[in-house]
């Protein structure tokens, strides 16, 4: 239950906050909400010449999960463009149980949200404001 | 949890529902989430059954006997609600919800409005007491002023006055704010609307669960609210309005039932509530929300609401121990339903909503279709406990222990 779901590797990565704050001079920034729960994040990208992610910031506003993940993901994100970050996505994915296989670290630890169908956005907002603001 | 010299049976009324006996993952089921979706007792549920097993039929039509059991059945529901908020069965029409029933008077009173003309809401309402009049305004050009909440969620109707405007038409307001549980002053209202020809509108979704109303009483022009929050079944809601008003709106929906004679050069209405029932409405929810308002007039809800009160400054007080926990909206007993919203510094409401699922408890947490509200007060969203008389203090000790856990564990 949801006790197993707040384990100690999310709240810590959770409160790690890797990457939160803004960037001075971001290439692209976006902005996800989710409607249904109201959590929102902000992510800022500086890009270099080849459209890699030289520097990532996030913001956000919302829950646990929503927060480790946005954390997990800055802590990957530098040195991949959008298809590496496609890639990692799939990571997450796979850890929430929305497509076979096994996860990678640092996703791995979101896999008790597998069974937690209404928490799944939490974990997959960040992704979908990284990928805004990459496209 | 009763008050002394009060003799509410609660164990007597939580047993007549028979989903709070279960034993979910072990644990028993704490259910405060009733200002989203209240339970149903078995007299709801016994009326559905004998209407699916009896006289499951079409309304209105057929002149076969289980039609005819069906039409009965429906009118009697119509009339039941109609007893259980003191106004007359043609007044009452029945809608697809609550949202459905705003709808309704935003379109079909909303035509009749002329471009320049002004709604006012106020800052706390729910999304389905907003949207509906933007969409309205985005189709004929009125427009919408905004009542401004009080620190302590409340409607603040200092404010009121200096709002007003010859080109008013209507106030429409939360009786029972679904956030804060602050219930509106109605008085003071209706004679500001009065001074300047306006309707009032009240929302009665949070309100409708915690006993009969007396509306003309109250003297509002409509009133709405849901089944399925006032123990009935989903998919049911009511719109009531005075007779001189439903004769004068124009149909919202269109088709079988609301006519009165139909061509292809010309098409007549029938009466209302008849009119603003397009198609075979949804009988069998319509039955349920009549059994749900005759169980609620035959409750003792002198000590429903002492009960009910107790519970919120036992949950008040509880929450006033634990460190970081503020509660969003009236800090006392006044004027207030039992609906509470509160925060936890360095937790987000959906982390304390889910641990307090792990205990047994559920909850709602977010921002309550109340964007504007949390807005105002820079909020993420609060955790709300929303409480029916067939809650008692074990349900509220265990969303304690919950909230404390939440604390100690997540931040």
């Amino acid at each position: 239950m949801s006790d197993q779901l707040y384990q100690d590797r999310i709240v810590a990565l959770a409160k790690a906050k890797t990457g939160a704050g803004k960037l001075a001079d971001p290439t692209k920034s976006a902005r996800r909400d989710n409607p249904l729960c109201g959590d929102r994040v902000t992510i800022d990208v500086r890009l270099d010449g080849q459209g890699r992610i030289a520097e990532i910031a996030h913001q956000v506003r919302g829950c646990l999960l929503c927060q480790a993940s946005a954390s997990a993901l800055s802590s990957v994100a530098v040195g991949l463009d959008a298809a590496g970050i496609a890639a990692v996505r799939h990571d997450a994915e796979r850890a929430i149980g929305r497509e076979q296989g096994e996860a990678a670290e640092p996703f791995d630890i979101f896999a008790p949200v597998a069974a937690h169908k209404s928490r799944q956005e939490c974990v997959m907002l960040p992704f979908e404001a990284l990928k805004d603001a990459l496209s | 949890m009763s008050v002394p010299g009060m003799s509410f049976d609660v164990a007597a009324v939580r047993g007549q529902f028979p989903i709070l006996s279960q034993i979910i993952d072990g644990r028993p089921v704490h259910y405060l989430d009733n200002g989203a979706s209240a339970q149903t007792p078995n007299a709801v549920l016994d009326a559905v059954r004998t209407y699916e097993t009896t006289g499951r039929a079409n309304v209105l039509r057929g002149v076969h006997r289980l039609a005819e059991r069906a039409t009965d059945a429906y009118e009697n529901a119509r009339a039941d609600v109609a007893r259980f908020l003191g106004v007359q069965p043609m007044e009452i029409v029945f809608t697809g919800g609550c949202t459905a029933a705003i709808n309704l008077v935003a379109y079909s009173y909303g035509s009749l409005l002329k471009p320049g003309d002004r709604i006012l809401l106020s800052e706390l309402e729910h999304h389905s007491n907003i949207v509906p009049w933007q969409l309205l305004r985005a189709r004929s050009g009125i427009e919408i002023d905004m009542i401004p909440v009080t620190t302590d969620g409340r409607i603040d109707l200092e404010k009121l006055p200096g709002l007003l405007t010859p080109k008013t038409k209507l106030i429409s307001l939360a009786h029972v704010s679904n956030v804060t549980g602050a219930v509106v002053d109605v008085g003071a209202v209706v004679a500001a609307a009065k001074s300047i020809g306006a309707k009032v509108m009240l929302d009665g979704a949070q309100r409708a669960p915690h006993g009969p109303i007396d509306l003309p009483s109250l003297g509002v022009d409509f009133y709405v609210f849901a089944g399925h929050k006032a123990y009935g079944p989903n998919g049911i809601g009511v719109l009531w309005a005075k007779a001189e008003l439903l004769d004068v709106m124009p149909p919202f929906m269109g088709g079988g039932s609301m006519i009165g004679r139909v061509t292809f050069a010309e098409t007549t209405w029938a009466p209302a509530p008849r009119r603003f029932e397009a198609g075979t409405p949804p009988i069998g929810p319509a039955i349920g929300l009549g059994a749900a308002c005759k169980w609620m007039q035959a409750l003792d809800w002198t000590g429903a609401h002492a009960h009910e009160m107790t519970m919120v400054q036992h949950l008040m007080d509880g929450l006033q121990k634990i460190d970081g926990a503020r509660i969003f909206g009236p800090a006392g007993l006044q004027n207030r339903y039992p609906v509470v919203s509160f925060t936890l510094d360095g937790v987000h409401p959906h982390d304390v909503a889910q641990t307090l699922d792990s205990f047994g408890v559920a909850v709602r947490a977010g921002h309550h279709c109340a964007q504007p509200l949390m807005d105002r007060f820079d909020l993420d969203g609060t955790t709300r406990v929303s409480m029916a008389p067939y809650n008692d203090g074990s349900d509220i000790d265990a969303l304690l222990t919950g909230v404390r856990h939440a604390a100690k564990t997540l931040r």
